[in-house]
């Protein structure tokens, strides 16, 4: 089911939620909205479920397929909201958590009591938790327990499964296991899926496409990859991935640091404009002299083995600190070692504008 | 209740002299302050006999005071109940302008000395009081009657259940309900399956307080009732005047049955705050990390 | 919503507003003159003295007390602790009755004092024992919750810095634990100024002597004198009220000098 947002805007009191958002997500696809805390991206999944209501404003939609829902309250969406930190019954089973949105239903839409068994022991396997159905939740570890939320919430077949932070409270690795299991599920049922998450690396593993969200702004909608070598602003390139950044300024169309030069996609920038320089750390290369090329020099405050790559802290003369991840093979070949001095020259860079789209 | 683990380690730190004479004296003051005052109404019950003792049970008037006493509370209480759920939840899980107001409200009455409580029905509902003229037109007496003595009841008792769940519900916050109304469920629904069994044993607790003061409340009636034996004697209210008359075998063994009341509702409570403690921490496990998958 | 609000004003707000109303038919000199009288002012002075002592001793026993439930360990602390709610669970007659049995001329304690002219019934100190019987779990329950909270670190800290448990105590616990201690004690106050049941049994409500300010209203009541008591009860509310408003003072004062209550 495809869900269209229209200029929505939330305050609460002062202080501004959600500023004049829209978003057009499509049938089936899975979709997260990633952003640090106080983005918005919460309460955007919560206008979407009807928990919260958007500013009045004549302007303003919330669209399930083509559909206005601005009147449906939450009950009568057919959303399926997971929370964070599951919100499972305590007191009822496994069972009867799953079965809950099934019982609930007035008596002419209600299933038979045999229904209501098939559907959630299908559920169950689904989740692969056959024979947990008379456990209770505290008997269930994290992980058990956000699967059986999910469940929960697929058992009334909704049109869109809403996702708020579902991972946020679990360890690292049982958050990876049950990422890949999520979009397993999501490619065999299709169901349109939002995911919150402040995790980027969640969002780009998972989505098919990501928006990035940032003070009650989107800063930037697109696949994964997209968003992540094609940044369309600071925010975006900082807040995915490490990166180094670089001041400098504009001079004859070119960003300048030092001997550097980068040159812009846009050549009308006026000289003398502050220039932002963005680097990621494997987008350089460190040399024991400078050749021919232009670069900074610098030296090694810190080798790090420790992982795929290896991960180089450096100091430049200006006092700033950078660092710069090569291969294994390449720290062999150098042989670097600590408070070596060094070269180092970005390959790639991207370079924004304060106050200037480029 | 303290389950402060940390406390062996810390009490350790303490020379053991000081230790034995705090606790000496801790126990030395409850034993005299508490204890002695509590075994003193079997014993003057008691004292002599025990067929003297059942003998105060045969009085008219005894019976007639227990009833109203069972009267009093079997009223104030499931209204207060009610009352309490009700206003526990707007509070918790809503929020509403006057919120505050509502919930000093909600404490006046513990902490208002019970005479006043009972002075203030009075002036309403007594004969020269607002309503109480009105109502006379129709026949109903309040004051110097039962209906006062139920009221008074109710004015009293009536914070017990909403100060217990209005922490409680607080603390579960609002996120079970709204993911029963996410699939579905309507305001009732939400209610009777999500939010009462959450709150079963914190119910429990208020209504156990709620009915000991019920039953011993003695101020406040004491001002609206006529103190006519066999009337508007609530218990509290006979064990006065049987006192009073010098007949101290009789006014202890009534008393003896709100002791053994009060000595209930203690263990009563004391269980009871162990369950609750045993939730809250359990519902707190929920939200840490976990190991396996 | 509506339901609440039509309880709340029905069995505690209309109440209440007549109280005042009532006090305020009074003309103003006429509502003084009450207000002032002889045996009102003794029995203020009486009610207001007795409660402050009782508070206190409740203070430093109190704390006693909560301090051994939660520091330490020894048979029985569980039964101490639970027990502390006695006067809760009891009927304030009751434990009036009680308290006579044993305090009176011809009481367990009592009759023993009375040859050394201590007269523990029928008098002040029957009064102020009275009220310590009844405050002393507020004390305990205020003060137990902050001592579980004391951070044991900081205690350790100060030990391994060189100073004497004397000194840890009144340096660094005492401070930390002064805004519950106070709280405990304004509670056991405004407790005791309203307190009737368990008093008036050992009090012998003694005009001008041994009549608390509570029984002075239904003195007043008894002959009709119904502005009278409301004058007397309006006066009482108002000191109970800004004694309620003043351990919210001291919450808030808490709050601001270390950041949580």
């Amino acid at each position: 089911m495809s869900i269209e947002i229209k200029n929505i805007s939330k305050s609460f009191g002062s202080f501004s939620a959600l500023n004049n958002i829209s978003l057009k997500i499509e049938n089936g696809e899975l979709i997260s909205l990633l952003g640090p805390s106080g983005s918005g991206k919460t309460t955007l999944l919560r206008v979407i479920a009807g928990m919260e209501s958007p500013d009045p404003n004549p302007d303003s939609h919330v669209l399930f397929f083509g559909e206005d829902v601005a009147n449906k309250p939450v009950g009568d969406r057919k959303v399926g909201f997971v929370f964070q930190h599951y919100a499972l019954f305590k007191h009822m089973s496994v069972f009867e958590n799953i079965a809950f949105g099934l019982r609930v239903r007035p008596r002419s839409q209600r299933p038979s009591e045999n229904a209501i068994r098939d559907k959630v022991h299908s559920l169950l396997s689904l989740i692969q938790l056959e024979g947990f159905g008379s456990r209770f939740p505290k008997q269930l570890s994290g992980g058990q327990r956000q699967r059986v939320a999910l469940a929960r919430a697929l058992a009334i077949e909704p049109q869109v499964l809403l996702l708020d932070e579902p991972f946020g409270a679990l360890d690292a690795k049982v958050r990876k296991g049950l990422r890949d299991w999520l979009r397993g599920l999501h490619d065999e049922l299709n169901t349109t899926t939002i995911l919150v998450t402040h995790d980027q690396e969640e969002a780009l593993e998972v989505s098919d496409r990501v928006v990035v969200m940032n003070q009650a702004k989107i800063e930037q909608v697109g696949a994964p990859a997209d968003v992540f070598h094609h940044p369309a602003s600071e925010f975006v390139i900082d807040f995915l991935g490490n990166v180094n950044v670089f001041h400098g300024r504009i001079n004859q169309g070119q960003a300048v640091l030092d001997t550097i030069r980068v040159g812009l996609s846009d050549p009308n920038v006026p000289d003398g404009e502050q220039a932002n320089v963005y680097v990621r750390p494997n987008d350089m290369s460190i040399a024991r002299n400078s050749m021919s090329q232009a670069s900074m020099a610098a030296k090694v405050t810190r080798i790090n083995r420790a992982g795929v790559q290896a991960k180089i802290n450096l100091i430049l003369d200006n006092q700033e600190e950078i660092r710069v991840d090569i291969t294994m093979e390449q720290l062999l070949e150098l042989d670097l070692q600590l408070d070596d001095a060094v070269f180092v020259h970005p390959n790639k860079a991207r370079v924004f504008v304060p106050d200037y789209t480029i | 209740m303290s389950t402060n683990t940390k406390g062996i380690k810390i009490g350790q730190q303490d020379p053991t002299w000081v230790r034995f004479l705090v606790i000496s004296i801790s126990i030395a003051f409850v034993a005299l302050m508490l204890v002695l005052p509590l075994g003193v109404v079997f014993w003057e019950a008691f004292r002599k006999g025990v067929s003297a003792y059942l003998d105060s049970f045969q009085d008219r008037n005894a019976i007639r005071a227990i009833y109203m006493t069972c009267l009093a509370a079997g009223i104030a209480v499931p209204l207060n109940l009610v009352f309490g759920i009700a206003a526990s939840w707007a509070i918790a899980k809503f929020n509403f302008r006057g919120k505050s107001l509502l919930i000093a409200l909600i404490d006046l009455p513990f902490a208002i000395s019970p005479v006043i409580s009972g002075l203030v029905y009075i002036l309403v509902f007594g004969m020269q009081g607002w309503l109480g003229k009105w109502l006379e037109g129709y026949g109903i007496q309040v004051i110097f009657a039962v209906p006062g003595i139920v009221l008074a009841t109710i004015f009293v008792t009536f914070p017990f259940v909403a100060r217990e769940l209005i922490p409680l519900m607080q603390e579960q916050g609002s996120e079970e309900e709204w993911a029963a109304i996410s699939l579905g469920a309507n305001g009732w629904q939400t209610f009777w399956r999500v939010t009462l069994p959450n709150i079963k044993w914190g119910v429990l607790y208020g209504v156990l307080l709620c009915n000991a003061r019920a039953m011993g409340e003695f101020g406040a009636v004491s001002v609206v009732s006529s103190n006519i034996r066999g009337g508007t004697n609530t218990l509290p209210l006979h064990i006065d005047a049987l006192y009073n008359d010098y007949n101290s075998v009789a006014a202890f063994a009534m008393a003896s049955i709100l002791a053994l009341l009060g000595v209930i509702t203690l263990i009563g409570k004391t269980l009871l705050e162990r369950k609750l403690q045993q939730e809250t921490s359990s519902s707190l496990e929920s939200s840490t990390t976990e190991e396996s998958k | 919503m509506g339901y609440t609000l039509l309880y709340l004003s029905l069995i505690v707000l209309i109440p209440l507003a007549a109280l005042f109303l009532k006090a305020a038919t009074m003309d103003g000199a006429e509502f003084y003159a009450t207000i002032t009288s002889k045996r009102v002012l003794a029995a203020y002075r009486l009610t207001f003295g007795a409660s402050f002592i009782a508070a206190c001793i409740n203070t430093v026993f109190g704390a006693v007390v909560a301090w051994s439930i939660v520091r330490y360990r020894f048979a029985g602390r569980q039964l101490l602790d639970a027990i502390i709610d006695l006067p809760f669970a009891m009927p304030t007659a009751v434990s009036g009755i009680a308290l006579m049995a044993i305090y009176g001329p011809n009481g367990l304690i009592g009759k023993h004092l009375l040859p050394y002219g201590i007269k523990t019934a029928i008098s002040p100190l029957g009064i102020v024992i009275a009220l310590t019987f009844i405050g002393l779990p507020f004390v305990v329950r205020t003060l137990q919750p902050a001592l579980e909270e004391l951070d044991g670190e900081a205690e350790q800290a100060a030990a391994s810095l060189g100073a004497s448990r004397w000194q840890t105590f009144w340096r660094i616990i005492v401070p930390s634990l002064l805004p519950s201690l106070l709280t405990g004690f304004t509670l056991a106050f405004a407790r005791a100024l309203g307190e009737y049941g368990s008093v008036v049994f050992v009090a012998g409500n003694l005009p001008m002597k041994t009549e608390i300010a509570s029984l002075l209203i239904i003195s007043k009541l008894d002959d009709a004198d119904v502005p009278g008591a409301s004058a007397i009860a309006a006066v009482m509310l108002v000191a109970t009220l800004l004694i309620l408003l003043s351990v919210q003072g001291i919450q808030w004062w808490s709050q601001r000098r270390t950041g949580r209550a």
